[in-house]
């Protein structure tokens, strides 16, 4: 069960550079104006300039190809999906019916179509990159720091922390659960009925639901011990202050979600329409 | 000691619970046969905690977990669904006082509570919230994201109402006192 | 005059959830720079106490105190834990729960974090404590990768930033292999002589701790102070041996040969044991003690064909390992932390798969078969129960495996009978398994293993945290097991387990096998000694001093006489 997960890469590049609060903050930026907008100008802008910002990073496309493999699936399954179901939207939204071929009444393929699954995917690249190079870019132990840097109170960015901690334990144990559910015959795969492997599961996941449970008790004890939640603030040993370039990041970000903000609001309309 | 912030118990709970999210959405999830829809075991723990440790742990655990695992396993973030965990998080925690678990009594009355709690939250969070933002945020088909919420929602229900229901009976169990067991011969 | 540091006064607490009080008329005083040793069986209240002085009890665990305790001549009661923690820092025994920065150095800097210290000092400072403890190479290393003595020295740094007066150690040595202990115990003595400091040890490792000097030993049984003295004069009583706490083996052994010990005679440690007046008796012992009687030989039933796996294809854990365990034998596979000992049951489960090699069980090819398959004949039973237990009743949980194969209800009920029976659990069958103690949960999950009829079961670590009449009492169930024709496979770094209960002890150090021979000669040879992370035994020391013939044999001998003696606790 070798699965692959995003971590911590460590490299030199301008990106690692920036302190994990700039990147979070540019993160929050860059997906807000990706979920805003339909504006096809500003969607191809932050797919060209995150592929941009990927390069700089010094991240090799190989070290992400699974989770790109499994995004391009998803993305796949998705456009054909909202084909079936609405092969019209297109038309709906822009106003105007450009059949390319006949495929009987609804199931037309339209130019208008293809240019919304076109722009729905768009809005999909415009976040991925940014998404996964925050992951990749940003050390763990400083992640915890930036939450709190940016205004979340310091017992809750903790939690992050401490879920960060134990992700890799939790999965140790979960694996150790299961095999040894299996060598007493219980079975999760698809050679069970759905009944009862749901029961199967059952006697997974209750152990180690349990087990976990056993350790927030020792987790909490020994952090009062060591006087966390003493003052009103903490300081963190890996935190980072913020740098020139730091600040003129964030600057540039804000102007780009402004920008993107009033190309796509000011006429009252989402989606740039090139049919008219 | 009176504290207004979060005890560090729920701050520990907040972070475990998030991580056993994870773990639980990404290798204990069950397939139905049905394409994209399984039995995402981490709902049924989710319920779990936002019983015993009340709706800001709840709200947090859906969040943090939800958006970690989509972070680290999938490389992007679907805010839409990532909200809604949070917000089934918080709405089954606002049921914690009248359940009590840590009586160590579920009885019938208390299991039927949780149920229609958790039918009523769920129902709102994947039938109206999920498809709603789906709509907001991505410009999706409407029909589509309401039949993916309806699936999706309607698959989390039953998972919440058996394991959410089984958990809670387990973990209820072991908050009884052993008091006066006696060996049978 | 030293000054006063710990001070109970007819203290008693009751927790909350509890019909009885835990502690009972305490009477304690512990001064500046003093090194105090506390043991105890489980349940005796030790643990309990150590939570008063760092103040989970009250703050954390909920109960009523009477009496007082003065901790720098402040009663704890006024303070607050945070207060306390300035004084007291604590060294807890579960690793991996007190580990909560991701990294060494963030972990060492926790307690300076929580205090604002600004960023600048609080580097400064971990540089400093990290290299009082030897860590200073590895701040940047992830928890993930440090073994159990690296694990501790980062622990005893977290608390060391905070200049703390007293530091308690609750069960240091748990989950440590015998030389990471002795390494443990040297370090904390050479960082209370820099520091000054005063130490309280909590720990029923009482041979491994007095490797160091110690002051005084207090012992606790049933929420009371029963003993106060120093070492010498403990060792000499027989307070030791009515608590139901393992003595020094070189100890018992003298007492056993008839011999008079006396605190003159400095019996804390092997090399100060004047034995000069006992070496005849010891002899005589010797000479008229039985050698234990030797196991007929039987067919191998598993056998292992020159064996590597490896997680990433270039770095092997496991280089062609081979060997063949025998019907019916007991048998122990030791090595440090991370040598591949779980790698290696791992593979026999068929929880991984053979990078080469072959399996043989009975002689039939298994290399191929599911982890479903192997699992008729071969048992795996985890370290910790809680992690197998997933029913709430005990005969749900043995039936479990049996109803998803789908075996008839009536012989479901047969066979679980039956293996509760053997299991000692039958009694119990109608409890449910959260009113069972630790040592009774692992029963229950021998058992569910047992109820499948496995022939062979291995065990990681059967006897952890358990204190020496549980681990007497699991052992020799286990030995019952055996008798009635289980094969059993432990694999463990509890010396005194591979010593008193396997006759044969596999040895596997970086991934290879180093040796494999009774385990009296791998506990007296020294070069495997040191590969495997292990300790001579003391037995073998006092055989030497005493100038016995045949010290291996008398090794042997205490072994089995010693067995016989326990037999009449259970």
């Amino acid at each position: 069960m070798a699965v692959e997960m995003l971590s911590y890469i460590d490299r030199q590049s301008p990106v690692h550079r920036l302190t994990g609060g700039t990147k979070l903050l540019c993160l929050l930026f860059w997906s807000s104006a990706a979920m805003m907008t339909y504006d096809t100008r500003i969607l191809i802008f932050l797919v060209l300039a995150s592929v941009w910002i990927f390069a700089i990073s010094k991240i090799k496309l190989k070290e992400i190809a699974f989770v790109l493999i499994f995004i391009m699936l998803f993305l796949l399954i998705n456009s054909i999906a909202i084909y079936i179901f609405s092969p019209q939207e297109g038309v709906e939204i822009y106003g105007t019916s450009h059949v390319l071929f006949e495929l009987g009444g609804r199931y037309n393929v339209t130019l208008e179509e293809l240019f919304y699954l076109f722009n729905v995917n768009m809005k999909y690249f415009a976040v991925i990159p940014a998404a996964i190079l925050f992951i990749v870019t940003t050390n763990p132990s400083e992640f915890a720091a930036s939450l709190n840097r940016i205004g979340i109170s310091y017992r809750i960015s903790y939690s992050v922390a401490l879920a960060l901690r134990y992700i890799p334990d939790i999965q140790r144990d979960f694996r150790n659960i299961a095999l040894a559910q299996q060598a007493r015959g219980i079975d999760l795969s698809r050679k069970e009925k759905l009944a009862k492997r749901i029961k199967n599961a059952g006697s997974i996941i209750v152990p180690l639901i349990l087990s976990s449970l056993d350790k927030i008790e020792i987790i909490s004890n020994a952090m009062e011990l060591r006087a966390f939640g003493k003052n009103n603030k903490r300081t963190w040993y890996r935190a980072r202050p913020f740098q020139k370039i730091d600040y003129v990041t964030l600057t540039l970000f804000v102007i780009m979600l402004l920008i993107t903000i009033f190309i796509t609001f000011h006429d009252g309309n989402r989606f740039y329409n090139p049919f008219v | 000691m009176q504290r207004k912030h979060l005890s560090i118990k729920t701050i520990v709970a907040i972070g475990i619970g998030a991580a056993v999210f994870v773990i639980l959405g990404r290798f204990a999830s069950i397939p139905t046969g049905i394409p994209n829809t399984q039995i995402e075991t981490s709902y049924g723990f989710l319920a779990l905690m936002s019983i015993i440790f009340g709706p800001i742990a709840g709200a947090l655990i859906g969040l943090i977990g939800h958006a970690l695992k989509d972070l680290i396993f999938y490389g992007s973030i679907w805010w839409s669904w990532v909200v809604v965990s949070g917000l089934v998080g918080l709405l089954i925690g606002l049921a914690w006082r009248k359940i009590d678990i840590e009586s160590g009594i579920f009885n019938t009355k208390k299991i039927i509570t949780f149920n229609v709690v958790q039918v009523i939250v769920q129902a709102f969070g994947w039938f109206v919230v999920a498809p709603f933002l789906d709509v907001q945020i991505y410009a999706e088909p409407a029909n589509k994201v309401y039949l993916q919420g309806l699936i999706a929602g309607a698959a989390n229900i039953v998972t919440v109402g058996v394991i959410g229901t089984l958990l809670l009976l387990a973990y209820a169990k072991t908050r009884t006192q052993s008091g006066s067991l006696d060996k049978d011969i | 005059m030293k000054k006063t540091v710990i001070q109970f006064e007819n203290f008693s607490f009751k927790y909350r959830s509890q019909a009885k009080p835990t502690l009972n008329d305490i009477n304690l005083t512990i001064y500046e720079g003093e090194k105090v040793l506390i043991v105890g069986p489980s349940g005796s209240g030790k643990s309990t106490l150590g939570h008063c002085l760092n103040g989970l009890v009250p703050f954390s665990y909920k109960g009523e105190i009477s009496g007082s305790l003065e901790i720098m001549g402040e009663e704890t009661r006024n303070l607050d834990i945070f207060a306390l923690s300035k004084n007291i820092g604590t060294v807890l025994q579960d690793p991996d729960g007190q580990f909560i920065g991701l990294t060494v150095a963030e972990d060492i800097a926790f307690a300076l974090e929580n205090d604002c210290i600004p960023q600048k000092q609080m580097v400064d400072t971990v540089t400093e404590v990290s290299r009082m403890v030897d860590m200073e190479n590895f701040l940047d290393s992830s928890l993930h990768r440090l073994s159990g003595g690296q694990k501790q020295r980062v622990s005893l740094a977290g608390v060391m930033v905070d200049k703390v007066d007293i530091l308690l150690f609750d069960e240091p040595l748990a989950n440590l292999d015998p030389a990471t202990g002795r390494h443990a115990i040297e370090l904390i003595d050479r960082i209370q002589k820099e520091t000054e400091t005063t130490v309280v040890i909590i720990e029923h490792r009482l041979e491994d701790v007095l490797h160091c000097h110690v002051d005084r030993i207090i012992v606790i049984d049933e929420g009371r102070i029963v003993s106060d003295q120093t070492p010498d004069e403990l060792l000499a009583s027989n307070v030791l041996e009515n608590c139901y706490i393992r003595e020094p083996l070189y100890l018992k052994a003298a007492k056993y040969a008839g011999c008079e010990v006396t605190a003159e005679m400095k019996p804390s440690h092997m090399s100060s044991f004047a034995i000069n007046g006992c070496k005849e008796k010891l002899v005589s012992w010797f000479e008229k003690t039985a050698p234990p009687e030797k196991k007929a030989e039987t067919p191998p039933i598993l056998e292992l064909c020159d064996v590597s796996f490896g997680y990433h294809p270039d770095h092997l854990t496991i280089q062609g390992i081979s060997f063949s365990i025998n019907k019916g034998e007991m048998v122990s596979i030791v090595g440090k932390n991370g040598a591949g000992k779980s790698t290696l049951s791992k593979l026999i489960c068929g929880f991984e798969k053979l990078s080469s090699g072959r399996i043989l069980y009975s002689g039939q090819d298994i290399t191929k078969d599911t982890i479903k398959e192997r699992s008729l004949r071969i048992g795996m039973v985890l370290q910790n129960p809680n992690q197998m237990i997933s029913k709430h009743m005990i005969y749900d949980e043995v039936a479990l495996g049996l109803i998803i194969r789908g075996v008839p209800e009536h012989e479901v009920k047969e066979r679980v009978e039956r293996t509760l029976k053997i299991c000692g659990l039958y009694p119990f069958r109608n409890w449910p398994i959260s009113a069972l103690s630790f040592g009774q949960k692992k029963r229950v999950t021998i058992a569910s293993i047992l109820a499948l009829e496995a022939e062979v079961i291995i065990l990681d670590e059967p006897t952890a945290g358990q204190d020496f009449r549980h681990y007497t009492e699991m052992m020799e169930f286990l030995c019952e097991l055996n008798r009635q024709g289980i094969t059993v496979i432990m694999i463990t770094h509890d010396m005194h387990l591979m010593l008193e209960y396997t006759p044969r002890t596999i040895v596997i150090a970086g991934g290879k096998k180093i040796d494999d021979d009774s385990a009296v000669n791998v506990l007296t040879d020294s070069e495997i000694i040191n590969q495997a992370n292990l300790k001579e035994t003391s037995l073998f020391e006092l055989a030497l001093r005493a100038e016995i013939s045949e010290p291996r044999e008398f090794v042997e001998r205490f072994i089995a006489f010693d067995r016989e003696v326990r037999q009449k606790w259970l």
